[in-house]
Parts: structure tokens; C-alpha cells; sequence
């Protein structure tokens, strides 16, 4: 809409719009109790609400977390499917938990922007001036981030299913494997939050986050066994978070309980959420 | 849980003491005192660019301070910024709310977050909805309100618990004078229940019809404080414009006004007018005595006035002065 009509818009609805009622105003204002403030519990559910309300309201947000993980899917298994395990069906058994992890370790990068977009309005000033528990709006967003990955860990497994991944740890391993992924993910998206309040623009938001995400999920095992590397890029692929988390969905999946690699998962992710957590409540406050 | 009753309420709202915040070269705010008395309007009167939503964002608890104190109901902005939250509302210059929620959502949102159970937060959102006729648009998305209603929705997210003192940073920059009329209602409404407003604006008729006090600022720094009528006695108590009816006597009637009336006269744009600001000071006569005075003087000379008007100084005529004083020195 162009500006002029815009400004006409505006002042038919003024005109539509009914005048204050000062009187119920006062009457409202009158009461000075105030309840008290709500647990630090209760107040991140809220914000997680609000991030439901504004997937109801922007649904077209859902978007990265369906048509992007089918994408993935689709690419990698008929892409490397026939050279690397000399079938699609078979190479998915490998591939499906890895691209998994990769597809929902890459969406974790959204938080960041959304947070960012917030702070450029100013709807972050307000809630940093209400008297409430300080991390309860980041806790909020990741909460409503970890509902995404839900979605997006669902689609991709249907997909998979259709084209063949046949998990052998049952229903069991696959929450299992999913559970342990929503658990790594909520601790490494504070990465984001962190740069979302760190840097300036959305812009540069999406450029440093695209810098960590790819080298982080490509120099992984996701898509193949390491051992053909470089010993020097073996050093590095074998130690990296997404390996051991990739590892660890793979096998509980399959069936498997692959102890070190969920201790290696379940460190990396107190690791991260200590680290860039108190790294992103340290700018929330000084912002 | 801190709810201060009135009878215990300090007297001083807000009290500053050498305030400083410096951007990079920018000083923004400058070593700037105050002291708001409450339950009152205060206006803080400054151009674009001057320091007043800075100093708004460090009374708010949103930005620390590099230098001074700032005490909220005699609570430190930044020892003690909790208590202070408890106690303020802001309402930013763009409009605090989520612009993808509904205003029935953005209300029930913050209402919950300021402890209130689920069923009281939809009542008080519904009652405030309605206060600000807004019970129409409850339902629509804030990104599509217009100015005046983002306004009304920004304001009612500021007073669901009935706030101590509430931020007003430019309030109505930008809304047509029907919708700026409404809200200076909403604000009187709001300062009538007790709770004390600090507004921001750039508009001096905003502040001469809401304020009490004012501080004027202007770089940072804040260059005059007072009462409305303080302010405006501090630049001379007023103007006299008069016509003549021949553009040729205008000469003389400069050089009788100004040793009749002792006063600073200048020529207008219009051939046939001129303004006399009338000092007030250095004489023992009224400002109405001495324009008489020199009514007499001019046709005494024969010079024929066409018209005759004496004004009080408008906070327009307040503020230029001052802001041309600050620039003649710097």
C-alpha cells in the first residue's frame, strides 16, 4: 500500500474508532492491588504461548520446519543414496537420523532472527521493563522453538518412512532418539539468542549463524562414516557435538544404547547452555 | 511483593543526579538533575535528538547509566531496578507491543506476566479493551491498527496494574489533533487516580496542556525548569503586536516603543506590523500599563494602530529563545 492511502486508511478508522471512555478508565485504574509475580515457570510458558500465537497468526513461519526437512531428506537420500550404499533404501537407514539431527540443528538458527526482529520493535523494551524472572522471555522463545523441531523431527521421520527407514529400536528408540535431539537443540539455540542479541541487523544475524551452522552439521557424520577422512578432519568430525549427538539418535533408533555418545550429547548441551546462556542473560540485561 | 499505598508514597517521584549516558562521542544525555514531585505531569520539552528518550530508557531500567543516580520512588535505578520495575510503566515511541498478536492477546500476554491468573487477565483485558473503545478492533492484529490505536493498545499494556509512575515518551508524535486530544484525555484520567507521568514531547502545546513542571533539553543537557508560568515569565511576560494603518510610520513607531516600553521590538514580515516583547523586568510597571502606555505615546505622534493585541509568550516563543541563547553562547 502506498504511503497516501495509508494515511487515509488511517484516518477512516480514527474516525470509525469509538472515543476513550475516560470514566471506566478511572474506574479501572482505582484498584492498586497488584497480584504477585508469577514463578519463573509460569512466566516462560507465557512466552512460549506467545510463540504458539504467532505460529497461529504466521503460520507461513512453519515453513522452515516442513518444506525445508523434506527437502533435505529427498536431496541427500536420492543424491548420495545410490553411490554411497549402492541403494536409497539402504543408504536411508544410514542417512535418516543424521539428516535429522542436521536439518533440526540448522533450524535452531531462526531463534536468533526472531529474537532480533523483536528487539528492532519495541516490544522487547517492554518486556524488559516487567518485574519477572530475567531469562523467562529467551526460555520462552526456545520453548516455542522446541515445538518447531517437534514438527519438523515428525515430518522428516514420515518421510523417511515412505521412502524406506525402517527403525529397529521401534517406537521406543525413535523418542527416545527424538527426545535426546529436543534436548541437545534447546541448549544449543542459546548460540542464538546470544547472536541475536549480540549483533545488529537480522541480516547479520542470518550471515553469522549460516558461518557456524554449516561447517558444524556438514563436518559431521551425518552423511557418511568419518573413517575415509583426513586424520586431521577425523580429529575433528569425531569430537564435534552434532557427531555425537547424529551417533547417539542413530543408534537409539536402531536400537542400540549408545551410552558415551548421550553422555557426549548430554555434556555438550550443559556445556552450551551454561556458556551461551549466561553469555546471552549477561547482554539481555546490559542491552 | 511491593504494593506502596499513597499515604506511604515519597513525595519525590523521580530524582536525578548528574545523569550521564555517552554513545560512543555522543554524550546523549549529559549531566542532567531532576526532581519530579508526585503525582504530577512532568513534562521533558526538547527537540529531536536532544537526550529524552535516553533518559527515559536509564530511568526505565533499560539502560545503565555511565554516570550520576537516578532514584524512582527513592529506589536506585540500578541496585535496585527490580523494585523500581515493579513501580513504572513505559510506553516507548513506537508502539511496545507484539504487532503479530491481537490486542486481546498482547493484553492477556503482558497480564499474565504481571502475575494475574488466566480469568482475571481476560476480564482486565476486556475492561481496558473496552475503556479505550477499542472492543471493536480486540480482535484484529496490532499491525493492523491505525496510529491512533496503536497508541490507545500501547497505552492500556502500561496501566494493567495501575503503575506508580508511568514513562509517556512522545505519546502522540504523529497522530492527527482528534486522536492526540483522545489520549491527552486517557493521560488526565490516568494522572486524576494518583499515578505520576513523566512525558517526553516535542510539542510545546503537548506539555502546556498536560505539565505542571517542564525541563526544557536540549544537547543533553537540560537548559530550564520550572512551572509553565516560570518558564514563560523567564523570557518576559509577554508580547505586544500591533498594525499601523501606514507602512511609512513604522520607523517611528519602532524608535517610541522602544523608549516608551523599554522593550526588544521587532520588525515583521507584513510592512505594517511589528512586535514589542515586553521585558517585565527593570521597570515597576505592568505589562498591560506599559502597552497602554505606549498606545498613548504612538498617537501622541500621531501614528494610527489598526489593531493592538498583548499576548502572554507562547512555550513556543519560551523554547526558541532558549535553544537561540544556548546557541548564541556555544
Amino acid at each position: 500500500m502506498s504511503a497516501p492511502a495509508t494515511a487515509q486508511q488511517d484516518q477512516k478508522d480514527d474516525l470509525l474508532l469509538a472515543a476513550p471512555k475516560v470514566d471506566e478508565l478511572a474506574a479501572l485504574l482505582v484498584a492498586k492491588d497488584r497480584p504477585p509475580r508469577p514463578s519463573a515457570l509460569s512466566a516462560s510458558l507465557t512466552f512460549g504461548w506467545r510463540a504458539m500465537l504467532k505460529i497461529k497468526h504466521v503460520p507461513e513461519q512453519l515453513f522452515d520446519v516442513t518444506a525445508f526437512p523434506i527437502m533435505m531428506v529427498l536431496m541427500y537420500a536420492y543424491l548420495f543414496g545410490g553411490a554411497l550404499a549402492g541403494s536409497v533404501s539402504e543408504y536411508v537407514q544410514f542417512l535418516l537420523p543424521g539428516v535429522l539431527v542436521m536439518s533440526i540443528v540448522m533450524i535452531t538458527m531462526y531463534t536468533g532472527v526472531a529474537i532480533n526482529t523483536d528487539i528492532s520493535k519495541g516490544v522487547f523494551d517492554r518486556f524488559r521493563t516487567l518485574p519477572m524472572w530475567r531469562p523467562a522471555p529467551m526460555v520462552g522463545y526456545l520453548l516455542g522453538d522446541v515445538i518447531r523441531y517437534l514438527i519438523a523431527s515428525v515430518v522428516i521421520l514420515a518421510v523417511g518412512l515412505v521412502i524406506g527407514y525402517r527403525p529397529q529400536g521401534g517406537v521406543l528408540g525413535v523418542l527416545a532418539g527424538i527426545a535426546l535431539l529436543l534436548v541437545f537443540s534447546f541448549a544449543f539455540s542459546w548460540i542464538w539468542t546470544m547472536f541475536g542479541l549480540l549483533l545488529r541487523s537480522e541480516k547479520s544475524v542470518m550471515g553469522v549463524s549460516m558461518m557456524v551452522i554449516f561447517p558444524l552439521t556438514f563436518l559431521s557424520n551425518v552423511f557418511v562414516d568419518p573413517k575415509t577422512m583426513p586424520g586431521w578432519l577425523q580429529a575433528f568430525v569425531n569430537n564435534s557435538p552434532v557427531s555425537h549427538v547424529a551417533s547417539a539418535v542413530r543408534e537409539l533408533m536402531a536400537g542400540n544404547w549408545p551410552g558415551a555418545d548421550i553422555g557426549w550429547s548430554l555434556g555438550w548441551a550443559a556445556f552450551l547452555l551454561l556458556v551461551f546462556g549466561a553469555a546471552t542473560m549477561r547482554l539481555y540485561n546490559r542491552k | 511483593m511491593s504494593t506502596s499505598s499513597p499515604t506511604t508514597r515519597p513525595d519525590i517521584a523521580i530524582e536525578t543526579t548528574g545523569l550521564v549516558k555517552v554513545f560512543g562521542a555522543n554524550r546523549a544525555v549529559d549531566g542532567i538533575d531532576l526532581r519530579v514531585p508526585t503525582g504530577t505531569v512532568y513534562g521533558v520539552l526538547g527537540p529531536n535528538g536532544a537526550g529524552k528518550t535516553t533518559a527515559v530508557k536509564m530511568l526505565a531500567t533499560l539502560l545503565r547509566p555511565d554516570g550520576g543516580s537516578a532514584r524512582v520512588f527513592g529506589k536506585d535505578v540500578v541496585k535496585d531496578a527490580d523494585a523500581v520495575r515493579s513501580l513504572v510503566s513505559l510506553t516507548g515511541q513506537y508502539a511496545s507491543v507484539d504487532e503479530d498478536l491481537t490486542g486481546t492477546e498482547n493484553l492477556i500476554l503482558l497480564a499474565r506476566l504481571l502475575g494475574h491468573s488466566k480469568a482475571g487477565s481476560r476480564s482486565r483485558a476486556a475492561q481496558l479493551l473496552e475503556a479505550f473503545g477499542l472492543t471493536e478492533a480486540a480482535g484484529k492484529q496490532v499491525k493492523n491498527y491505525s496510529g491512533g490505536m496503536r497508541r490507545r493498545i500501547d497505552i492500556a499494556a502500561s496501566i494493567l496494574n495501575t503503575p506508580d509512575l508511568l514513562f509517556l515518551d512522545e505519546p502522540t508524535t504523529g497522530l492527527d489533533p482528534r486522536s492526540r486530544n483522545q489520549v491527552w484525555d486517557i493521560v488526565r484520567a490516568v494522572v486524576a487516580q494518583g499515578t505520576t507521568v513523566l512525558l517526553t514531547t516535542q510539542y510545546l502545546d503537548e506539555a502546556d496542556q498536560l505539565a505542571s513542571r517542564i525541563a526544557v533539553i536540549d544537547h543533553g543537557k537540560v537548559i530550564a525548569e520550572g512551572t509553565k508560568g516560570e518558564l514563560k515569565a523567564s523570557v518576559g511576560s509577554g508580547s505586544v503586536h500591533l498594525r499601523l494603518r501606514e507602512a511609512e510610520q513604522r520607523a517611528e513607531a519602532e524608535r517610541i516603543l522602544t523608549d516608551a516600553m523599554n522593550a526588544v521590538v521587532q520588525l515583521d514580515a507584513d510592512p505594517v506590523a511589528l512586535t514589542a516583547t515586553v521585558d517585565g523586568q527593570g521597570t515597576d510597571r505592568g505589562a498591560a500599563e506599559q502597552a497602554a502606555r505606549a498606545l498613548a505615546a504612538l498617537a501622541r505622534a500621531d501614528i494610527t494602530v489598526d489593531s493592538f493585541a498583548l499576548g502572554q509568550p507562547s512555550l513556543d516563543e519560551v523554547f526558541l529563545a532558549l535553544t537561540d541563547k544556548k546557541g548564541a553562547t556555544a
